[in-house]
């Protein structure tokens, strides 16, 4: 089985992210670059199912060269081959262009199985997944909070607004795996040297015959970047025995008691 | 009006529209004045009434059972693919909910055109311009639509208070397009609800919400019998304990779970990450418990006590029951 993951390079998010005032880029200087903290569960996610199954895991990653060190965090958990696919016209794609480009990098690669995370960390708009369904033509089976697969066919029970439901799906499909899915494993020593050596494919959209596409054929622009207004704090009292009365007092008030 | 024609795609439950359709429609009829509704439900025709009296004129309602046996994304953007075609919306706006989500992406795919995910509001001035935050809601960033309609919304649930035009009921289109083979292989064999009681936690008047200062997943259970004596409300969690498999994820409160916006929401032992805060900030009035008088949480907090969660939240219960007497 060839299974292909989609794996994002994002500011490290336990830093507060910035945008260049000019060009309202994600500003990368500076800023450590890290594997999106969700698509972990997506590699984990390939690695168990190519275990158990049989076959092999790639990773690809749309992204500036820095973008290597998630690639390379991958195959150092074990995925077998990695693709980067980097351009500087690609800087500021929206959702879409980014679906185009790893829909045909997947192509040509092959696949039986995608494997992306429901939203990323930082751009959290969470369609990708469903774009890439939509243009290679196959089902997407998202937000899977646990996945079985039995013979060629994916087994999830995938999240919704009320508990989840019980889903089945044949092969070739994309799955999107929310955080918790798995408890992604930490690349040994070993897998991180050997990383070095796996292949590695560099791409450009021209080999994906997609030239000019990326930022500058966006269908959408960002005309405004402001700081959101903050919540004005309240009182902030010690707790001396009478901090349950004035929480009461506090309800009262507002009437909700 | 600014557009000619504005779409919602609204979630259907047991012939209930999804309030977050309510609350789309309602922003709707201050961006054009065709406000139209496509539901896929069995039972989306119950909902005419409701839909129309937030603004929906008409409502184009696909009720083939068969929706419903699959993974909706796929035959629903197929479906709202032709009808686009047909009727030429300007903009499909979208509550983020699961469906919603993947309804839209693959619509967006399948008519190139661009989608805007995570949306907090939607203006169309000059152009159809939605405003979303990032960075844990730090930074308000507005994003326009360039070339190719119509435009793609996904909008947060909560974005808008639903108001009733006074509309009567929408006018019902079947949508005919049948549910084909291809979209049979993705199946929905089971659909399973978590157990909840008392109120809805997006809808409840109050919110209380426990975090890994709690201790330990038994002590929960203080928190449903606050939730009990204040009457009409709703127990949610920050994501760490649901993490934890303290309590299951739909009760998370956040940036990867719900939205909500009650008149008080009390939050119980926990930190404030600013992903946690996104999803309550929008509170009337906030109270925090929290023993770390630092916590970031104190900092969004019109009432933060510093203490221990465990010793006052059994006083709260009683303080509470003996001022409802
Ligand atoms: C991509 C991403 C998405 C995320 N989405 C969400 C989300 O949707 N929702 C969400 O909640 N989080 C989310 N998080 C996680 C978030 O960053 C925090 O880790 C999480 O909210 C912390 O939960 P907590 O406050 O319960 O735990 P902690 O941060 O551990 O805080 C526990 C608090 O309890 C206090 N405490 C301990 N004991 C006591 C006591 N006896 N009495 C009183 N106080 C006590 C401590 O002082 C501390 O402040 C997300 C993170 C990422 C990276
Ligand atoms: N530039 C990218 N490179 C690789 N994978 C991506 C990229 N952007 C999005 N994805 C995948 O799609 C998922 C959802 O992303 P998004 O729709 O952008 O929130 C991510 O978690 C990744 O798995």
């Amino acid at each position: 089985m060839k299974v292909v993951v989609c794996v994002k390079q994002i500011p490290d998010p336990n830093t507060t992210g910035q945008l260049d005032p000019q060009t309202h880029f994600l500003k990368r200087e500076g800023v450590e670059v890290v594997m999106d903290p969700g698509d972990e569960f997506g590699v984990e996610a390939a690695l168990q199912l190519v275990e158990t199954n049989g076959g092999e895991v790639t990773v690809v990653s749309m992204g500036p060269e820095r973008g290597l060190d998630a690639v390379r965090k991958a195959l150092a958990m074990g995925a077998a081959k990695g693709i980067l696919i980097s351009d500087e016209g690609l800087r500021g794609s929206d959702a879409l262009t980014t679906a185009r480009v790893l829909a045909a990098a997947i192509k040509r690669e092959g696949f039986d199985l995608v494997i992306t995370a429901t939203e990323s960390t930082d751009g959290y708009t969470g369609v990708v997944p469903q774009a890439i369904a939509e243009l290679l033509d196959v089902p997407a089976v998202t937000f899977a909070k646990s996945v079985e697969l039995d013979g060629s066919t994916l087994k999830v029970k995938r999240q919704t607004e009320a508990g989840y439901d019980l889903v089945e799906a044949s092969l070739p499909a994309v799955l999107s795996v929310t955080a918790g899915v798995n408890e992604p494993r930490y690349p040994s020593l070993k897998g991180i040297m050997g990383a070095k050596s796996k292949p590695l494919d560099r791409l450009t959209p021209a080999d994906l015959d997609l030239a000019g596409v990326g930022g500058a054929s966006a269908g959408q622009t960002i005309t405004e970047v402001a700081s959101a207004p903050e919540r004005a704090a309240g009182e902030v009292i010690r707790d001396e025995g009478d901090g349950a009365k004035r929480i009461a007092d506090f309800l009262v008030q507002r009437k909700v008691i | 009006m600014a557009l000619g024609k504005v779409w919602v795609f609204a979630d259907i439950d047991a012939g209930k529209p999804a309030p977050v359709a309510l609350e789309l429609l309602t922003k709707a009829r201050t961006l054009s004045d065709t406000v139209e509704a496509v539901a896929f439900s069995k039972d989306a025709e119950a909902a005419a009434a409701e839909l129309g009296a937030h603004g929906a004129g008409t409502l184009y309602a696909a009720t083939d059972p068969a929706y419903g046996e699959v993974l909706l994304g796929s035959p629903a953007a197929d479906a709202l693919a032709a009808l686009v075609a047909e009727h030429k919306p300007d903009l499909l706006l979208f509550g983020m909910t699961y469906d919603g989500r993947d309804v839209a992406g693959r619509l967006a795919a399948k008519l190139g055109v661009p989608v805007i995910a995570n949306g907090l509001d939607v203006s169309a001035d000059d152009g159809v311009t939605v405003s979303t935050s990032i960075f844990g809601a730090t930074l308000n960033v507005a994003t326009k639509f360039g070339g190719g309609a119509p435009a793609i919304a996904i909008i947060r649930p909560k974005s808008f208070a639903a108001e009733s035009s006074g509309g009567a009921a929408a006018k019902v289109v079947p949508i005919t397009t049948p549910v084909d083979e291809k979209h049979r292989r993705a199946k929905v064999v089971d659909r399973v609800a978590d157990v909840a009681t008392g109120p809805k936690l997006e809808e409840a008047p109050v919110v209380i919400s426990g975090g890994r200062g709690l201790g330990d997943p038994k002590n929960f259970e203080l928190l449903e019998q606050l939730a009990q004596a204040i009457g009409n409300a709703a127990v949610g969690a920050s994501r760490a304990v649901v993490d934890a498999g303290w309590v299951p994820y739909s009760m998370q409160v956040g940036q990867t779970g719900k939205t909500v916006k009650p008149s008080v929401y009390i939050a119980v032992g926990i930190s404030g990450a600013m992903q946690h805060t996104v999803g309550m900030k929008g509170a009337k009035a906030i109270v925090a418990i929290n023993k770390d008088e630092n916590a970031p949480i104190f900092k969004l907090a019109d009432l933060g006590v510093v203490g221990d969660v465990l010793k006052i939240v059994p006083q709260l219960v009683d303080e509470v029951k003996a001022r409802k007497g």
